[in-house]
């Protein structure tokens, strides 16, 4: 057998894979069928050996026989097999696929629809972006098929071109667009679907396609259009506010017409039918009430987003989900509640939520459970927690859940309470060391990851706020047992750091005492203890625990003669470590005298610098006066400013400053008296680890509350007896809002640690806008300049043969204003049905900030070709453009010329007028532009076929013309794409270097080329019964390629 | 889009599988193999939408199955799709299947996969839903078959290959092929 193995393997080397078996094939001319069958018999034999690697190989050659032979024979059977085949097991990077493009190419134009049908589908699973490149010409083609059958296919695998070509999406675009109003349901199904995946990926370029979907929506009986037109306007909505009031009726009429059985008497029910569907499901059997709830709390947390309020009354509705047998959807009510939760609910949701952590099965529902309570705790900054002590001892009882893996979490957050909310440090401290005193019960726990991490926030809190442990020495003890040395390195490391911090501590309070004994015990007790961690093996550990040793023995000798040591000890561990905010750097006050906008050597010499110098001078002066007289505004108002501040940090609930004082302000805060600090401090003593208290918590609150309640209405009842004279319902405010809710703790928010100074701060803002204003002439100057250098240089451009137009394959119109407007052609396209008629879609966008109106566009006709106009104007008005432009939206127009002759490409002159509408004031803007009419785009894409052609080129009507292009560096199927996007050909027959390519004119001019390429050269020889239009096409065409 | 559409019995033998992207077969033994386990575990009561099968994506990723008696229709979706008009989808797919095999069983999609999957097509192409008219379906899936009959079917395809492959003329082979391209042929060595 092994033998057999390592003989397989060896023969292996000598098989042929697919790239040889295609040469062999070629190499054998004469003997072809020869050749394939003793192929097929090595095929054979290798399907029947063990090596999976040799089966696949057989596989893949087999599959290129087999489509090679059916498609001589054109067998739909086979063919059909082949794609089946081929969408299986080809990928991208399946080198195979390079040789299919002819293959697909002959499929996709075969008379039979459904091999070209097979052909898209097989397609669709495996486009490369070098087949989307080649083929996306031949789909474009099929787009417009004779049937629906085909169009459909076509049009949806346009999408997948586009991903894999993006460049094909420009001139298809409009042709897309037409199907969306395609006679067959199907296609335009097709279209929408498309058209919805491409929004997706950036709605706002299809805003202008608003009103057509519109129309749609209203007008279609398709469902899955209907969904998926929804959907569109979901992400649409959202870029343009008018449309959602518009929305609005058409929606609620679907789900009116909708079967009655989906409508629930539910209100949040019936919002998620037009949000998520709108679809009136014909089937209604098996909508199960399940999936309704699943949906309505998806569509709820949509909601929830913009309406919270409505949502926060069915709180006990999804509370009930929770109690789900279904984890999606208790999950999906998790979400909900992180939006839901406010100052008053927060205790009880969260208390419902630790009974489903203690009922929960499965660890990751546990988990999940988990994150989300302290999602809901932590969220904008502890915005929703009033009581601390109630959050620490809530993270205390998550401690005890089993196999959790987010002790990491736990802990960051204990460390974060414990550093930001001063008040609750002392509660805090005794927590921990309740929970380092009962280490071992979390401990038993090695997990990665587990729970232990807790430890490492407990020993850090324990360390540096000390001062407030009851009974330090005890502490001390528990952080130095042996049983330490299991636990991950990175906590013993903050075990052995915070275990100094302790002794520090633990040696002033004993050397208060006469009795030096004690101090010189803790001193032994560190040096018994420590080696066991100077021995870690880790070495973090083992260099603080070796620092540490080696402090405490020269400490111990000190003691021994008496001197007293504590304070030095304690002063290694001063100071406080605060929390910086992230964004404090910018809240550093900028230098007087520094200008950060200036430049520090001389500009590069320009004309206005001259009137700058004696400026700058003057501003370099002026600081040099201001700064004593700030000063001393500083000291006259400094302490009253301070006052002022203050008073407004008491009033603000969640500031609490980094000054000795804040203990005090946290007492005079009025109502805040009433909070039962005390009391609990004297619940705590009950020692027992994660007893769950924080019940108590909830009632204490409530009790807090009415107690603050009661003082309101004193208050308020004074007050009005006070104010008895008249308004005295101005204050009567609900039976408890949530403002008048305080908190009993506060938090340090960092984020906002330094607030805007009062009255200097206005001041300078005032002096900016002025900057501003004065800025803003210049930059207005500036554009002006540069305003008319774009002129010029345009100008220029469009005497040069109009580069960007050829670049379009169309033409180009100039854009003189950057900073207003931008318009450009995208597509020009001939009328099939009018051979006189071309249209000219221009995309219109707004670059600037203000709003543009009343857009007219008016060209000067020429003899030959003429703006269409409404009937009864005059050859010389202009026509309205259909919309209006918001800044930084673009949207499209189409305007309809009519043209006599086509052989010549011609240039129009025209002028586009709009009114620029800013906050204050509007004026009339004018954008002069030429657009350029190529031969090219009065060319029209139409497929021929080989013995078709042959017969025109035959027939001898043709007057022929030749040019040669040098030094064009690219693959030649790059070249032919070029050719079919930008000049509008469609190839015929394509043999290795040469080929043949046809396109015909919207008068009927045959055009055919003969394309050959060889050494960086490419001859084009070609003929048309017209010969001046062939030599301009040929002239476009070879502007295209000398731009490359 | 659609990314996968998997259908697999009640002990997680897969009956037709189809990714619409591209993933390494060993990946995509895992990825069926995960989502049986995921779905197999859920009541029938339940809803028909789970998020998140690890293997196929992020959170943009949704699974959604309905359960036929012994076999699960499982497709994975990403958030452009809407979770009712799949399920949708689902059960058109199923009904088509049914009209096509008349009382459709499991036997059916195991002898006749290339059937099911030729009505797959019909339905989704790479990910795209392409129709949702369960008549139309039906109506293309014949015609296409009575075309295929009408050739005689794959019975007669190797006598025709034979002959069409005596047949051939590769017109657009050109003569002067490279010398050097085919002189020496390196065998690509395997790394064993």
């Amino acid at each position: 057998m092994a033998l057999k193995i390592v003989k397989g393997s060896i023969d292996r080397m000598f098989d042929k894979n697919l790239q040889d078996l295609v040469r062999g094939i070629r190499n054998h001319k004469e003997d072809e069928a020869k050749y394939i069958s003793t192929c097929i018999d090595e095929i054979k034999q290798e399907l029947k050996q063990d090596n999976i690697a040799v089966k696949a190989n057989a596989v893949c050659k087999l599959t290129y026989v087999r489509s090679l032979t059916f498609s001589c024979n054109t067998l739909f059977c086979c063919t059909r097999i082949g794609y089946l085949a081929a969408s299986q097991c080809f990928h991208e990077s399946t080198d195979v696929i390079m040789l299919t493009t002819n293959q697909i190419r002959k499929d996709l134009s075969s008379p039979n629809q459904y091999d070209t049908g097979v052909a898209l589908t097989g397609l669709s699973c495996f486009v490369t972006p070098d087949l989307a490149r080649d083929l996306a010409n031949d789909i474009m083609t099929l787009m417009s098929h004779t049937k629906p059958y085909i169009r459909k296919k076509a049009v949806l695998i346009m999408y997948k071109v586009f991903l894999k070509y993006p460049e094909s999406l420009r001139p298809a675009f409009p042709r897309l667009k037409e199907k969306l109003e395609d006679p067959d349901p199907g296609v335009q199904s097709a279209a929408v679907n498309v058209i919805c995946e491409l929004a997706r990926r950036n709605p706002k370029n299809y805003l202008s396609l608003a009103p057509l979907f519109f129309k749609l929506m209203t007008s279609s009986t398709n469902n899955w259009v209907l969904i998926k037109i929804i959907k569109l306007f979901g992400a649409l909505t959202p870029l343009e506010p008018r449309l959602g009031k518009k929305l609005i009726e058409p929606l609620t009429n679907l789900i009116h017409s909708s079967d009655s059985e989906l409508i629930v008497p539910l209100s949040c029910i019936a919002v998620l039918i037009s949000l998520s569907s709108g679809m009136p499901n014909h089937s209604a059997s098996h909508v199960v009430c399940v999936i309704v709830k699943y949906l309505g709390l998806l569509a709820m947390s949509k909601i929830l987003k913009t309406h919270p309020k409505s949502v926060q009354s069915h709180k006990d509705l999804i509370l009930q989900c929770l109690d789900d047998k279904d984890e999606s959807i208790r999950l999906r009510a998790l979400d909900l509640l992180y939006g839901m939760v406010s100052k008053k609910n927060l205790m009880e949701i969260v208390k419902k939520l630790m009974l489903h952590v203690d009922k929960a099965e499965g660890t990751t529902y546990r988990d999940e459970l988990l994150t989300k309570i302290i999602d809901i705790c932590s969220q904008s900054n502890y915005q929703y927690i009033t009581n601390f002590e109630w959050y620490i001892s809530i993270l205390v009882e998550l401690t005890r859940l089993e196999g959790t893996r987010h002790g990491h979490l736990i802990a960051s957050q204990m460390l974060d309470v414990a550093i930001r909310v001063k008040a609750i440090r002392a509660f805090a401290v005794a927590q921990m060391a309740t929970l380092l005193d009962n280490a071992h019960l979390l401990t038993g726990n090695t997990q990665r990851n587990g729970i232990c991490e807790v430890l490492y926030a407990a020993a850090w809190i324990c360390g540096e706020f000390s001062e407030h442990l009851e009974n330090p020495l005890q502490t001390l003890e528990a952080m130095l047992r042996p049983k330490v040395a299991t636990l991950p390195g990175h906590i013993q490391a903050v075990y052995v750091q915070n275990a100094a911090k302790l002794f520090a501590t633990v040696l002033r309070s004993q050397e208060g005492n006469t009795d030096s004994t004690t101090a010189q015990e803790t001193s032994q007790l560190m040096i018994d203890r420590l080696p066991l961690f100077v021995q870690s093996a880790n070495l973090e550990v083992q260099e603080r625990a070796s620092c540490i040793l080696q402090l405490v023995k020269y400490i111990q000798k000190l003691q021994q003669k008496d001197v007293e040591v504590a304070e030095e000890v304690s002063a290694l561990f001063a100071g406080e470590l605060n929390p910086v905010a992230p964004k404090a750097q910018k809240k550093v006050p900028v230098p007087e005298g520094l200008d950060l906008d200036a430049w520090i050597n001389e500009p590069p010499s320009e004309s206005e610098s001259e009137d700058e110098k004696p400026k700058a001078i003057f501003t370099k002066e002026e600081p040099k006066h201001s700064r004593p007289r700030h000063t001393e505004v500083d000291e006259k108002e400094l302490a009253r400013r301070r006052e002022a501040r203050k008073q407004e940090q008491a009033n603000n609930p969640f500031y609490i400053k980094a000054s000795p004082s804040s203990q005090k302000v946290y007492q005079e805060t009025p109502g805040v008296e009433h909070i039962p600090v005390v009391q609990i401090d004297l619940s705590v003593p009950l020692k027992v680890p994660g007893l769950p208290m924080s019940d108590q918590y909830v009632k204490l609150e409530e009790e807090r509350r009415q107690k603050e309640r009661a003082e309101k209405k004193k208050k308020e009842k004074k007050k009005r007896k006070e104010k008895r004279s008249g308004r005295g319902k101005k204050h009567d405010s609900g039976p408890e809002s949530e403002e008048d809710i305080t908190p009993a703790h506060m938090v340090d928010i960092v984020t906002e640690e330094m607030p805007e100074v009062g009255r200097s701060g206005m001041n300078f803002t005032e002096k900016s806008s002025k900057h501003k204003k004065k800025k803003q002439k210049k930059e207005k100057e500036e554009k002006e300049k540069k305003k008319k250098k774009k002129h010029h240089h345009h100008h220029h451009h469009s005497d040069g043969g109009g580069e960007e137009s050829v670049q379009n394959g169309t033409v180009e119109e100039e854009e003189p204003l950057p900073v207003s407007l931008c318009a450009c052609v995208c597509d020009i396209q001939g009328n099939l049905q009018d051979g006189s008629q071309v249209v000219v879609s221009v995309i219109f966008e707004n670059k600037c900030n203000s709003f543009l109106k009343s857009m007219e566009f008016n060209v000067l006709d020429s003899l030959n070709s003429k703006l269409q106009r409404p009937e009864g104007a005059g050859p010389h008005d202009g026509l309205t453009v259909p919309f209006q432009l918001p800044p930084g939206v673009s949207n499209e127009a189409r305007f309809v010329f009519t043209v006599q002759s086509i052989v010549m490409p011609q240039k129009l002159k025209g002028t586009l007028t709009f009114i620029v509408k800013n906050e204050d004031s509007s004026t009339h803007e004018k954008l002069d532009f030429k657009l350029h009419f190529t031969c090219t785009s009065y060319l029209i894409t139409t497929p021929c076929y080989s013995d078709a052609f042959a017969k025109l080129l035959e027939s001898g009507d043709l007057k022929g013309s030749s040019v040669r292009l040098e030094g064009v560096n690219m693959p030649f199927h790059h070249l032919l794409a070029r050719i079919c996007f930008h000049h509008h050909f469609s190839v015929v027959e394509r043999i290795d270097s040469c080929a043949s390519m046809y396109s015909r004119s919207i008068q009927g001019h045959h055009v055919c080329l003969l394309v050959k390429t060889a050494d960086q050269t490419v001859s084009i020889d070609a003929k048309c019964d017209e010969p001046s239009l062939l030599g301009n096409v040929l002239d476009e065409i070879k502007q295209t390629f000398s731009q490359c | 889009m659609i990314k996968a559409i998997l259908i697999f019995n009640n002990h997680g033998k897969p009956r037709l599988i189809r990714f619409y992207q591209y993933f390494a077969e060993d990946l995509q033994q895992q990825i069926i193999r995960e989502t049986f386990h995921l779905v197999s575990k859920r009541d029938d009561n339940v809803c028909n939408f789970l998020e998140g099968g690890s293997l196929i994506g992020g959170s943009d990723y949704k699974l959604i199955y309905r359960h036929y008696a012994t076999l699960y229709f499982v497709f994975c979706v990403d958030s452009s799709e809407s979770e009712l008009g799949i399920l949708d989808l689902i059960q058109v797919f199923v009904e088509t299947l049914d009209k096509c095999f008349e009382n459709v069983c499991e036997l059916d999609l195991i002898f006749h996969m290339d059937k099911v999957h030729y009505i797959l097509q019909e339905v989704v192409m790479g990910g795209m839903v392409l129709e949702t008219n369960m008549n139309e379906i039906v109506a293309q899936v014949e015609l296409q078959n009575r075309m295929e009959k009408s050739e005689g079917g794959l019975s007669a395809a190797p006598a025709r290959a034979v002959s069409a492959v005596k047949n051939m003329n590769l017109p657009e082979i050109p003569r002067n092929i490279n010398i050097g391209d085919i002189n020496i042929k390196v065998p690509s060595l395997s790394p064993f």
